[in-house]
């Protein structure tokens, strides 16, 4: 396998891909997340075409629904408790799983254990730590699992970057978006001012306590504005949903855009 | 600003609070400059640093220990304290406290004290109920002078003033000080603090205190603290009164060296702040210090707190005040929108837990669970996790039938089945249409919500749902064979 | 009284009263993965600590043993301080003897309104830390009772370099050695930041802080 990288990208065959699992193909099981199911499947699709395109296989478990952070994080645990059995239930046994939203993931890593050990479930909590290590957020699973940065995108626009909170801190992915967009071609990226501040979405938070929401979102939208982008990017939908209300309310033409539609993006 | 006392069983609720606050623009100016100041003096020297996740853990895992064992090392404290000659004193709860406190000054045969900024003499709110004894409290450090002067509340753990700037401070030390031709620079007006309080220093005859540690093997007591006022009030008086949480004990001299070195760096972005004073009950002998020294242990609901599993690493705490200027929901409101002297991520757990549950159940909502605080936090205090545990109990408190939980139930049954699921994801597609706009686009927006849900609209538009879920692509993709080569 | 109490609700909530012994026993195990010692040169570690003193607006110094007696002379003049007190039990070899000291007698305690009326204070001390600029006081010969350096505007205090460590867990650990005296760590001169985070020099503690390195 040494120095034969596959033919990963289709379209461009002077970019030849590498990574430490070269060769090898997987079957990637999608849990696509409620809200990116239902509001942003452009979201789902560019990242079937990512990784279709670096050669794996992708599966749609079809009964998945949610991954129960909503309930989770806004004090309803009970309610919360039957997504955890019902995601354990579609994805036990999958080679891995990737999840386009990072804080979804940090959902299942961060109070996933502590669910099931609550509920005094053994055998749940056995299933869930064996599946957890196998599940990845999207560009995670690129650089991390995989060992790629450049998978062979192409997009000709002035982007910026922002570091969900949930990406950043709770599974600490580092530069590790940063470095896939710096591997595409045509791109332009520029670095945000307070890359570490939240944009105050916070799920229910932006309702319950929508004053303090909105002035922490009149930060982040000053903030991508100032770095004249025409678009901004991140790994979670919820954030740049967030975003995307404030930057089209004020008729500024600034889009948002996940990560995995850059990454999918082709000439 | 509020005269009145911060005080979580009478504050209005954190949104209510935080929205009024919001609209003092030079508040929030001052508290962004602030916090910003600290953020940054803070990161380059944490950043110095090489073993500082190190350092974290050591202090997670020693205050743990401590409240895992705090019974023995309580009685350890007493045990030493007494046998250099201190007296101890066990005060249930703030009442018990205050009432502790204004026997001691009243035996000390003073009228007036001086004191060092402490966050446990604010929570159970003493100056009122010395001034009420007839007692007369002189706020020594800059900052409480500058609250006590003005009549006005703490808005941080570290710096309580940080929400006044120059300007204002200037104009309470012109008033309450008669000082009408006051320069405007701040080394003209702690140069007048500093005359103001000089005398008091020397001649009043009892001083109160917190406490940052309590020492069990040595029975010591340690004060951190920047102007020397702290040391002028420990050192100076013949009487010293020290009001400490039970919470704040440690078990070695030895262990200072992890708390030593996390607690400057995360509060005042100093490798070392200015002075700390670690000393033992009474020296008569070298004529060292004050002649009585009372230490009140006070629990005020902080058992309640060890009693929850998951809630009691709270009591770690070391109060730096890293976690408020690290967190954005402060930053937009300063302190006075929590309604309690504790303010910021660690008083949005803090506080209710507190009160028991019983008061501030806004307060954990009070964060968008971004995860700066715990990020900071110099004894790695899982902020958002506590937060998630109290809002489950807010949750349960407020039972099955409000409007939240019953559509949070319904949210529940709809994601329990894949069928549900797609029966919803169409119908919010019938539902949402009369909302629907366009815009210059030709895209399809949604400028107003009902509800609860209008909070999201009033700065926020919201795209509608696409005619086709991805799940619904996928399928259409699966039948016509195209996987795998569809583009 | 509470105490009762307030110990039987810990017991209750910890599932059980512990005993100090089971308290040492666990209190060892705590891990302790931190820097303890310096894994430097003696030259660099003493360049840090003048560097950190500095960096807190202390005016730093080094003199050879012998030279240290000019020294003081020279910074006393320098800052035009005259009226000088000190603690008993300083080293007289290293004071000029042409400048004089009032001395607090412990036996016969100045009292504060005295101190105050003095320019400044000398003190030796116990040992210094470099990584973090700070100088330890305790309340033994040469360096006093705590009100000496701290009610005097102006405070110069002479640090031996063979107690200059790098670490605070070094100096914990001779600290540990000595018997429990009041302890002052002094880290420049007293200051603030309470007005809107600008740090000020000198509030209510010496706003002055010269420190002579002893080279010993």
């Amino acid at each position: 396998m040494n120095g034969v990288g596959a033919p990963l990208c289709f379209f461009c065959s002077r970019v030849t891909v590498r990574g430490p699992d070269e060769g090898l193909f997987l079957r990637v099981s999608l849990f696509i997340t409620c809200y990116n199911d239902t509001l942003f499947p452009e979201t789902g699709k560019a990242v079937v075409r990512v990784l279709e395109r670096l050669g794996h296989t992708v599966e749609f478990p079809a009964g998945q629904t949610c991954c129960g952070q909503m309930h989770y994080n806004t004090g309803y645990q009970a309610e919360g408790m039957p997504l955890l059995e019902r995601f354990v239930a579609q994805f036990r046994g999958a080679e891995c799983v990737v999840v386009p939203s990072s804080s979804c993931v940090a959902m299942m890593r961060d109070h996933y254990p502590k669910m099931t050990e609550h509920a005094g479930n053994a055998v749940l909590a056995r299933e869930v730590a064996e599946l957890l290590p196998k599940v990845f957020e999207f560009s995670e699973f690129l650089t991390k699992r995989l060992g790629l940065e450049d998978v062979g995108a192409f997009y000709p626009h002035k982007v910026t970057y922002h570091a969900s909170c949930h990406g950043l801190r709770n599974l600490g992915l580092g530069d590790g978006p940063q470095r896939l967009l710096r591997a595409v071609r045509g791109i332009e990226l520029v670095e945000i001012a307070g890359l570490e501040q939240c944009c105050g979405f916070g799920g229910t938070f932006a309702v319950k306590n929508a004053e303090v929401s909105s002035a922490m979102l009149a930060d982040k939208t000053r903030a991508v504005l100032n770095t004249g982008a025409e678009a901004c990017t991140a790994c979670d939908n919820s954030c740049l949903m967030h975003i995307e209300g404030a930057l089209h309310r004020q008729r500024t033409g600034v889009r948002t855009v996940h990560l995995a539609e850059i990454l999918a993006g082709e000439p | 600003m509020s005269g009145t006392a911060l005080d979580p069983t009478t504050a209005a609720t954190f949104p209510m609070a935080a929205r009024g606050l919001m609209g003092d623009t030079q508040l929030r100016k001052n508290v962004k400059h602030a916090t910003d100041v600290i953020q940054a003096k803070r990161a380059r020297v944490v950043g110095e640093m090489p073993d500082w996740q190190e350092l974290r853990e050591s202090g997670r895992r020693l205050r743990e220990h401590t409240m895992r064992y705090l019974d023995a090392y309580l009685e350890e404290f007493e045990r030493n304290f007494t046998a250099r000659g201190g007296v101890v004193h066990w005060a249930a709860d703030a009442e018990e406290a205050r009432r502790i406190v204004v026997g001691l000054v009243k035996a000390s045969g003073s009228n007036e004290v001086i004191k060092i900024k402490s966050m446990t003499t604010e929570e159970i709110q003493l100056n009122k109920a010395l001034e009420a004894a007839g007692i007369r409290p002189y706020e020594t450090d800059l900052a409480e002078l500058i609250i006590q002067l003005g009549h006005d509340q703490p808005s941080h753990i570290v710096v309580p003033a940080l929400h006044k700037n120059r300007q204002q401070i200037r104009e309470i030390f012109k008033r309450e000080m008669n000082l009408p031709d006051l320069g405007g620079t701040p080394q003209d007006l702690a140069d007048a603090a500093r005359l103001f309080l000089r005398e008091k220093f020397l001649k009043v005859k009892t001083g109160v205190s917190g406490a940052n540690f309590l020492i069990a093997e040595t029975g010591g007591v340690c004060v951190v603290e920047s102007e020397g006022n702290g040391r002028m009030c420990l050192t100076l008086p013949e009487t010293l009164i020290t009001i400490a949480g039970i919470d704040k004990v440690v078990p070695r001299l030895k262990d200072l060296e992890v708390l030593l070195q996390v607690l400057p760096r995360s509060a005042t972005g100093e490798r070392m702040n200015p002075y700390n004073s670690i000393w033992n009950g009474v020296d008569p002998a070298r004529n060292d210090g004050p002649r009585a020294f009372h230490v009140v242990l006070m629990d005020n609901a902080r058992t309640s707190v060890l009693a929850d599993a998951e809630g009691r690493q709270t009591l770690n705490c070391i109060r730096c005040g890293a976690c408020q200027n690290a967190c954005p929901v402060y930053r937009q409101t300063g302190g006075h929108a929590y309604g309690s002297v504790y303010a910021g991520p660690i008083g949005a757990i803090l506080t209710p837990q507190l009160q028991e549950m019983k008061f501030a159940q806004t307060l954990p909502y009070a964060s968008s669970l971004c995860g700066a605080c715990y990020e900071v936090c110099p004894v790695k205090i899982n902020i958002p996790e506590v937060l998630i545990h109290l809002r489950n109990k807010v949750v349960v408190q407020g039972g099955p039938f409000k409007a939240e939980a019953l559509a949070m139930r319904a949210m529940a049954m709809i994601f329990r089945s894949e069928r549900r699921f797609r029966a919803a994801q169409r119908l919010g597609r019938i539902a949402e249409t009369p909302l629907v706009r366009e815009d210059g686009q030709g895209e399809g927006w949604i400028g107003w919500l009902p509800g609860l849900l209008g909070g999201w609209t009033q700065v926020r538009d919201l795209r509608e749902m696409p005619k086709q879920t991805f799940r619904e692509w996928f399928e259409a993709r699966e039948a016509s064979g195209n996987a795998g080569g569809e583009r | 009284m509470s105490r009762a109490g307030v110990l039987a609700k810990i017991r209750a909530a910890n599932g059980g009263a512990s005993t100090l012994a089971t308290a040492e026993a666990a209190w060892g195990e705590i891990p302790r993965a931190y820097r303890r010692t310096a894994e430097m040169e003696r030259e660099e570690i003493l360049e840090m600590l003048e560097d950190r003193l500095r960096d807190y607006d202390a005016h730093v110094v080094r003199a050879a043993r012998a030279d240290v007696a000019d020294t003081v002379a020279l910074m006393l003049r320098t800052r035009g301080r005259t009226r000088m007190l000190m603690p008993e039990g300083v080293d007289q070899e290293l004071l000029p003897s042409w400048v004089g000291f009032a001395v607090d007698d412990p036996g016969e305690p100045l009292p504060f309104l005295a101190i105050d009326k003095f320019e400044g204070v000398l003190t030796e001390s116990t040992l210094a830390i470099a990584e973090t600029g700070t100088i330890v006081l305790q309340t033994v010969a040469g360096q006093g009772r705590r009100a000496l350096s701290l009610i005097p505007d102006y405070h110069l205090c002479l640090v031996r370099t063979s107690a200059v460590v790098r670490t605070v867990p070094e100096a914990m650990d001779l600290l540990a050695t000595v018997p429990a005296f009041a302890t002052t760590f002094i880290s420049g001169p007293s200051a603030t930041a309470d007005i809107e985070m600008t740090r000020i020099k000198g509030v209510h503690g010496p706003r002055f802080l010269d420190v002579v390195l002893v080279i010993d």
